[in-house]
C-alpha cells in the first residue's frame, strides 16, 4: 500500500514554464482542432456578449417607445428577436463544438501522458523502484493525472474563455457609459483586493490541511494493514484515541480550509450585487438628467452580472492551475529520470549447427541458442554456444556507496551445476542473484556468462535466458493459464500444462472452480502462499532457460509438498544451471557447490560431505539444526 | 443510504441546519433586488423622482449587505459542518473496523478498507458541503423567483411552466443515461490503477522474465478503455450544457417577445419586464446549477455505499454477557472442533479435532500447506468462533471470557506480522505499555533480539519506520516475538515466526522460551522439523484433522508422515 504524506501532495510547480510548453507539446497533435476549440469559444464568448448588448436597441428603439406611444411595429422587432435568438443560438452551437472538440483532445493527450509514464516507468532501473515508494508512483497516476485532466479538459477552456468574456465585457460596457464603467473599475480594485488577502489568509490553511490529511491518512493506513496485529494485542482502544486526536486536528485545518475556499463565491457574487445596486442608481439618476437611456442601462446591468462571475471564476482558477502544473512536473520528472542503460551488443539467437561443428543463426525453432558476438574492429560476428557458464571474477558490491554488501566474490557454476548459497538473512545470498542478471551493476570485479562479460550482453537477452522464482511471488490479475504463460507467451496450452504438472501445481489447479481459467486476482490472493510458489515456479519451467535461479522458491511449501516437487524441480533443474538460495538446508544438500556466505564474503565452499568434513560454519549451522534433538 | 449518515451530523446539525436557512436569506435578498430595480425604471425614472432612485437604490445596496452576511455565514456554517461530519464519520469508520473479526477483515480488503475511510469519506463530506448549500437553494430560488414573477404578471409566467419541464425532462434524461456510463468508466479506472500497482509491485518479475513490452501493450489498451468510457460519459454532458443554454435563451426571447406585446397591449411596464428577464436567468441558472449537484450526488453514491458497507458490517465476534475476567491457567482444550472461514457451510478447514494441553507443555504443529495449522491455532485467542465443538482455555469455553482478557493472555505471533512506525521500544511497548527497561531486554534476550538491537547506533530508539523497514525478515520476526512475551501471557503461539531466522538462532529462542518462559504454555507451528521435534507433544495436520499426534520417538515410531517429513529434511544428517 501507498506510504502516508504524498498521496496529497501539492505545491508550487518548480519551472512552470517548461512543464507549459511539456504539456503544449502532448496537444501538438491536436493542433487543427485546437484551433477550431479557439475559435469556438471565442465566438461562444463574444455572443454571450453581443445577446446582452441586443437588449439595448430591442429596449431603446422598440419596448420603450412602445411603452410611450401604446402602438407597435412588430414586424421590425420579431426580427431583433430573431436576430437575437440566432445570436445565442450560434453561441451554443460554437459552445458545443469547442466542448466536444475538447473533451477529444483533453482525453487524447492524458491518454498519451500515462502511456509515455508507465512505459517509461517499466524501463526505469530496479535502483529507482528501491527508493522511490509505491504510494509517491501511484500518486502520478491518481492525483497527478486528475488534476491535470481538470485543467485541459476545465481549466484551460474555462480561462481561456473567461478572459475574452471579461475583456469583450469591458469594451462593450465602455462603448455604453463610460462613467459606470468608473464604478466597475472601483468594485473591481475592492474585489481584488479581497481575493489576495483571502487568498494569502488561505494558504496557511491549506498547508495545513495537507499536513493533516497525510498525517490521518498515513495512519489509517498503517493501522488498516497492521489490523490484525492490532486485535491480537488488545490495542483497539489505543489506536482510536491516537485516531481521535489525529481526526480532531484534521477537522480543525479542514474547517478553515473549507471556509476560505467556500467564502469567496458568496463574498464575489454578493459584492456584484452591492455594485449592482450602486450601478441601478447612478444610472437611473443619468436617464434621469438624459445622460443615458434605459436600453443601455439594461444592457449595462446584465453585463456587470457577466463581468464578476469570470473574475471570480479566473481568481479561483488560478490556484488549480497551479496546482495542475506541480503535478504534471512530477509526472515528467518521472518521464525525465534516466532509464536503465543498455550498452550490451551481444544478442541471443535461435542457432543451429553446421555440419563442420561450428554454429550459426537461424530462424527456425531449434532449442538451441547462442551468444551472437559482433566485433566492431573487423566487422565480424562470432557465435558463442548458450550453456549456463556462469563466472564470478572478485566481484564487489553495495546498493549504496558507503555500504559494500558483497566481497570480492569469486565462484564458478559450470553448465548444469546445482550452486547453492546459504548464510543468514542479511549475508549478501539474494544480492548475488540480482547481479547475475544486472539489475544492479557491480561495484568492482566482472562476472562472465558463457565466457562473455554480461556487460557486453544486451539487458533483455541475458534475463531471457535466466529464470528467476522470487521470494515473494508474484502473479498478475489474470487466469492462471495467463499468469504461467507469463514466464514464454508463445507456450501452447499443452506446454503450459506440463509445467504445471512438472511444478506439482497441475493437481490443485485442476480443483480450482475454472481450472486453469480461474481468474487471479489481487496479487493471486484467492490462493494460499504455497499455491502461489507452485505457480511461479512452473511459470519459470515454461520459459524453458539453461540458468535458473531459486531464491527461496520453496519456503512457503511445506517439506511434504516440497518432498511432492522435488521430482518435478529435479526434472526442471536438470541440465540447467541452478543458483539456490534456502534457509532450508535439506533443499540445498545435493548441490555440486555450496557456499556459505557471511557478512558478504564466501566463508566456506564445497560439497555437503566436504563442508560438513570440514567442521566449519556448515557444519554448525548443520548440526544446529540438530542440537536439540 | 442518506439516513444511515445523517446520524453523524450529530453535534453539527445546526450548522447544517441553519445553513439552508440562511441560503433562503440570500435567495430572498437576491430575487428583491431585480424587482427594486423594476421600480427603479417603472417609478423613478418615469416619474422622474430622483430622491425614489437613491431611496431604492440605497436600499438595494443594504439588501445585498444582507445577502452578502447569509452567504458568508451559510460557508462558514456549511465548512463547520462538514468538516464536523467528516470528522464523525471517518471516527465512526475507524473505531468500527477495530472492532472488526478477523473474518470481518478478511471480508475486505485492506486497500478497499484505506480507500473508504480517506477518498471516499472526503467525497462524502463534499458532497454534505454542497448539499446544505445548493440543494435547497435552486427550489427555494425557483419558488420565490417564479412566485415574484407571476406576481410581476401572471400570463407571461407560463413560460416558465413550459420551459421547467423541458428542462427537468431533459436534466433527468441525461442523468440516467450517463450515471451508467460513468460508474463504468470509474470502474475502469479502478482496473487501470490496478495494473500499474501490480506492476509496481511486481516489477521484478517483469524485468526478469523481460516483459516489459508485454506490460506495456496491456496497458495502452487500458488507457485505450478508460478513454473510450471517458468520451461515452462525458459526450453527453457535453451534449446537455448547450441544450439547457439553449432553453435559457429560449424563454429570454420569448418573455422579450410576449413581454413586448404586453406593453404594446398596455398590460406591462417597462421596468418589470427587465426585472422578468433577471429572474428568468436567475431561475434557469439555479436549475442548471441543481443538474450538476445531482450529478456530482450520482457520483457520490458511489462512495457512501462504499461507507455504507463498512458500518453495516456485523463484527462476528462479540463479548458474551457475564464474561470471566480472569484466565485460570495455560491449559487449551480442543473438543470436538470443526471450524469453516464460510459461515454455515459443511466444507471444513478442521475437522473433528481434540486436543488436551496442559499448562506449561511445549506443542509442536506440523502438517502440509492448507493442513489448516494457523487456521487450528487462531480459534484458542478467539480470532475465529468454532463453527461446532469448543475451544477451552483454563477449563472455560473462549466465548466466556472477556475477549481483551483472553487475549492478554493468549499471545500471537502472526505468520504475516507487522512492526509500526515509531521507535523499537515504541513497538515493543504494544506488549506492555508499562514494561520497564528490564523487562523489555529480558524479553528481546529471550528473543535474541537484544544484541541486534544494540548493534544500532540508537538501539532501543532505533526509529523503524513505516512497517518496519529498516530491519531485516528475520530481526523483525524476532521482535514480534519480543512484543509478544512482553505481555506475559499464559499461552504464547508462534505461528511459523522463525521462518527467516537462521537454525542456530531459531534454537537459541527455543531454548529461552524453554528456560526462561516455562511456566507458559507454547505452540510452536513450523516447517523445520527441527524446530518442533523436542516438544513434549507434536501434532501432526493433515487436511485440516489430526492425523497423529505424540512425542518424537513416539512418530517416528509409529507415523509415516512424520517420517517421511523428518528423513526428507534430515537425511544424510547422520552421515
Amino acid at each position: 500500500m501507498p506510504g502516508p504524506g504524498p498521496r496529497m501532495a501539492m505545491g508550487k510547480p518548480q519551472n512552470a514554464k517548461k512543464t507549459i510548453s511539456r504539456i503544449l507539446s502532448y496537444l501538438r497533435p491536436y493542433r487543427a482542432r485546437l484551433v477550431l476549440v479557439a475559435a469556438g469559444i471565442l465566438l461562444s464568448a463574444l455572443a454571450g456578449v453581443a445577446g446582452t448588448y441586443m437588449l439595448r436597441p430591442i429596449l431603446n428603439e422598440y419596448i420603450v417607445p412602445f411603452a410611450a406611444t401604446g402602438s407597435a411595429e412588430l414586424g421590425g422587432f420579431a426580427a431583433m428577436i430573431a436576430a437575437l435568438l440566432a445570436i445565442y443560438a450560434l453561441g451554443a452551437l460554437a459552445s458545443y463544438m469547442y466542448s466536444r472538440l475538447m473533451l477529444t483532445i483533453s482525453t487524447g493527450a492524458l491518454s498519451s501522458i500515462r502511456k509515455d509514464l508507465f512505459n517509461h516507468m517499466e524501463d526505469l532501473p530496479i535502483r529507482y523502484f528501491d527508493t522511490h515508494t509505491h504510494g509517491e508512483l501511484m500518486s502520478r497516476y491518481t492525483n497527478d493525472t486528475d488534476t491535470l485532466r481538470e485543467l485541459l479538459s476545465q481549466g484551460l477552456p474555462q480561462t481561456f474563455s473567461s478572459l475574452i468574456t471579461v475583456l469583450a465585457t469591458m469594451v462593450m460596457m465602455i462603448v455604453l457609459s463610460p462613467v459606470l464603467m468608473l464604478i466597475v473599475i472601483a468594485s473591481l480594485l475592492l474585489i481584488l483586493f479581497l481575493i489576495k488577502t483571502i487568498g494569502g489568509k488561505s494558504k496557511k490553511y491549506f498547508a495545513g490541511q495537507q499536513k493533516s490529511v497525510g498525517a490521518v491518512n498515513g495512519y489509517i493506513e498503517e493501522m488498516i494493514e497492521g489490523q490484525k496485529v492490532v486485535k491480537v494485542f488488545n490495542h483497539e482502544e489505543e489506536a482510536k484515541a491516537r485516531f481521535a486526536e489525529l481526526n480532531d486536528q484534521l477537522c480543525k485545518q479542514v474547517t478553515g480550509a473549507n471556509t476560505f475556499a467556500s467564502i469567496l463565491m458568496p463574498i464575489m457574487s454578493n459584492l456584484s450585487h452591492i455594485h449592482y445596486a450602486v450601478t441601478a442608481a447612478t444610472g437611473a439618476a443619468m436617464i434621469l438628467g438624459g445622460h443615458l437611456d434605459i436600453g443601455s442601462l439594461t444592457s449595462f446591468l446584465q453585463y456587470t452580472r457577466s463581468f464578476f462571475n469570470p473574475i471570480t471564476q479566473l481568481s479561483q482558477q488560478f490556484n488549480s492551475i497551479l496546482m495542475a502544473l506541480a503535478g504534471a512536473e512530477r509526472i515528467f520528472d518521472v518521464i525525465d529520470t534516466p532509464v536503465e542503460t543498455d550498452d550490451g551488443y551481444v544478442e541471443l539467437v535461435n542457432a543451429k549447427r553446421l555440419p563442420d561443428g561450428s554454429l550459426t543463426e537461424t530462424d527456425e525453432h531449434t532449442r538451441l541458442w547462442a551468444w551472437r558476438h559482433p566485433h566492431a574492429a573487423d566487422g565480424s560476428v562470432t557465435y558463442t554456444e548458450l550453456k549456463g557458464d556462469v563466472v564470478f571474477d572478485h566481484v564487489t558490491f553495495g546498493y549504496v556507496p558507503e555500504k559494500t554488501v558483497l566481497h570480492d566474490v569469486s565462484l564458478y557454476a559450470r553448465p548444469g551445476e546445482k550452486i547453492a548459497f546459504v548464510g543468514s538473512t542479511g549475508a549478501g545470498k539474494t544480492t548475488i542473484t540480482n547481479l547475475v542478471n544486472r539489475f544492479y551493476d557491480l561495484t568492482d570485479g566482472k562476472i562472465r556468462y558463457d565466457g562473455i562479460n554480461i556487460e557486453k550482453i544486451k539487458k533483455p537477452d541475458l534475463r531471457r535466458s535466466l529464470a528467476m522464482v522470487l521470494q515473494d511471488t508474484h502473479l498478475f490479475t489474470g487466469t492462471v493459464r495467463e499468469n504461467i504463460r507469463y514466464g514464454r507467451l508463445d507456450a501452447t496450452d499443452a506446454e503450459v500444462e506440463a509445467a504445471a504438472k512438472l511444478a506439482n501445481a497441475h493437481f490443485f489447479i485442476e480443483h480450482l472452480p475454472q481450472g486453469y481459467d480461474t481468474v487471479l486476482t489481487a496479487d493471486g490472493a484467492n490462493l494460499s502462499q504455497g499455491q502461489r510458489q507452485l505457480i511461479a515456479i512452473a511459470r519459470a519451467a515454461v520459459a524453458d532457460p539453461p540458468v535458473l535461479i531459486l531464491d527461496e522458491a520453496t519456503s512457503s511449501i511445506d517439506t511434504h509438498t516440497e518432498a511432492l516437487i522435488e521430482k518435478g524441480m529435479d526434472s526442471l533443474m536438470a541440465g540447467r544451471t541452478v543458483f539456490v538460495i534456502s534457509h532450508r538446508l535439506s533443499t540445498v544438500r545435493n548441490a555440486q557447490a555450496i557456499m556459505v556466505l557471511e557478512n558478504g564474503r564466501i566463508i566456506e565452499r564445497g560439497t555437503h560431505d566436504d563442508l560438513i568434513a570440514q567442521k566449519g560454519r556448515y557444519y554448525q549451522l548443520y548440526t544446529g539444526a540438530f542440537e536439540l534433538s | 443510504m442518506l439516513k444511515k449518515l445523517w446520524q453523524f451530523t450529530k453535534n453539527y446539525k445546526r450548522f447544517l441546519l441553519v445553513c439552508p436557512l440562511l441560503m433562503i436569506g440570500e435567495v430572498l435578498m437576491e430575487t428583491l433586488i431585480p424587482l427594486l430595480m423594476g421600480k427603479i425604471v417603472d417609478v423613478g425614472i418615469a416619474e422622474s423622482n430622483l430622491g425614489y432612485v437613491l431611496k431604492t437604490g440605497g436600499l438595494m445596496m443594504l439588501m445585498s449587505l444582507c445577502s452578502l452576511a447569509f452567504g458568508a455565514g451559510a460557508a462558514r456554517f456549511s465548512a463547520v459542518g462538514g468538516a464536523g461530519f467528516a470528522k464523525q464519520l471517518r471516527k465512526a469508520l475507524f473505531d468500527k473496523v477495530q472492532t472488526f473479526s478477523f473474518y470481518n477483515i478478511d471480508r475486505f480488503s485492506t486497500a478497499s478498507l484505506v480507500t473508504r475511510m480517506t477518498t471516499d469519506v472526503n467525497n462524502a463530506q463534499n458532497m454534505v458541503m454542497l448539499c446544505s448549500r445548493m440543494l435547497f437553494r435552486a427550489p427555494f430560488m425557483l419558488v420565490i423567483a417564479t412566485i415574484l414573477a407571476a406576481r410581476i404578471n401572471g400570463e407571461l409566467v407560463m413560460i416558465f411552466f413550459v420551459a421547467v419541464p423541458v428542462l427537468a425532462v431533459t436534466i433527468g434524461f441525461a442523468m440516467s443515461k450517463a450515471h451508467p456510463r460513468f460508474t463504468a468508466m470509474l470502474k475502469k479506472y479502478d482496473a487501470l490503477n490496478a495494473s500499474v500497482q501490480e506492476n509496481l509491485i511486481a516489477i521484478r518479475v517483469v524485468k526478469a522474465f523481460v516483459r516489459s513490452d508485454y506490460e506495456k501493450e496491456k496497458f495502452d489498451k487500458s488507457v485505450d478503455d478508460v478513454r473510450e468510457m471517458q468520451l461515452k460519459a462525458e459526450k453527453l454532458i457535453v451534449v446537455m450544457m448547450p441544450i439547457m443554454q439553449m432553453i435559457v435563451y429560449l424563454c429570454i426571447c420569448a418573455v422579450l417577445w410576449f413581454g413586448g406585446n404586453k406593453i404594446v397591449q398596455g398590460t406591462m411596464l417597462t421596468g418589470e419586464l427587465i426585472s422578468f428577464i433577471s429572474y428568468v436567468t436567475q431561475i434557469l441558472m439555479s436549475l442548471m446549477m441543481l443538474s450538476m449537484l445531482l450529478l456530482n450526488l450520482v457520483l457520490s453514491r458511489a462512495s457512501i455505499g462504499r461507507i455504507v458497507e463498512v458500518l453495516d458490517e456485523v463484527p462476528d465476534i462479540q463479548n458474551g454477557a457475564n464474561a470471566l475476567d480472569t484466565i485460570p491457567d495455560g491449559s487449551i482444550d480442543f473438543d470436538d472442533v470443526y471450524f469453516s472461514y464460510k459461515k454455515g457451510s459443511e466444507n471444513y478447514i478442521l475437522s473433528d479435532v481434540n486436543l488436551h494441553i496442559k499448562p506449561g507443555e511445549t506443542i509442536g504443529i506440523l502438517g502440509g500447506t492448507g493442513s489448516a495449522k494457523s487456521t487450528l491455532v487462531q480459534l484458542i485467542p478467539r480470532l475465529y468462533d468454532v463453527s461446532r465443538g469448543s475451544v477451552r482455555v483454563g477449563v472455560h469455553d473462549v466465548r466466556e471470557y472477556d475477549i481483551e482478557a483472553l487475549r492478554d493472555a493468549v499471545a500471537m505471533v502472526l505468520q504475516k506480522n507487522v512492526l509500526f512506525s515509531g521507535t523499537i521500544r515504541d513497538n515493543l511497548r504494544w506488549g506492555d505499555k508499562d514494561a520497564t527497561q528490564e523487562e523489555i531486554e529480558a524479553a528481546c534476550r529471550a528473543a535474541q533480539a537484544h544484541d541486534f538491537i544494540m548493534s544500532f547506533p540508537n538501539g532501543y530508539d532505533t526509529d523503524l519506520g513505516q512497517g518496519g523497514v529498516n530491519v531485516s525478515g528475520g530481526q523483525k520476526q524476532r521482535l514480534c516475538i519480543a512484543r509478544a512475551l512482553l505481555k506475559h501471557p499464559k499461552v504464547v503461539i508462534l505461528d511459523d515466526s522463525t521462518s527467516a531466522v537462521d537454525t542456530a538462532t531459531d534454537a537459541s529462542i527455543r531454548r529461552a522460551l524453554h528456560e526462561e518462559f516455562s511456566h507458559i504454555t507454547t505452540l510452536i507451528i513450523a516447517q523445520r522439523v527441527a524446530s518442533v521435534m523436542d516438544a513434549d507433544k507434536i501434532i501432526i495436520l493433515d487436511e485440516g484433522r489430526i492425523a497423529d499426534m505424540g512425542t518424537h520417538d513416539e512418530l517416528m515410531a509409529r507415523s509415516a508422515i512424520y517420517r517421511e517429513i523428518y528423513t526428507s529434511q534430515m537425511k544424510g544428517a547422520e552421515a
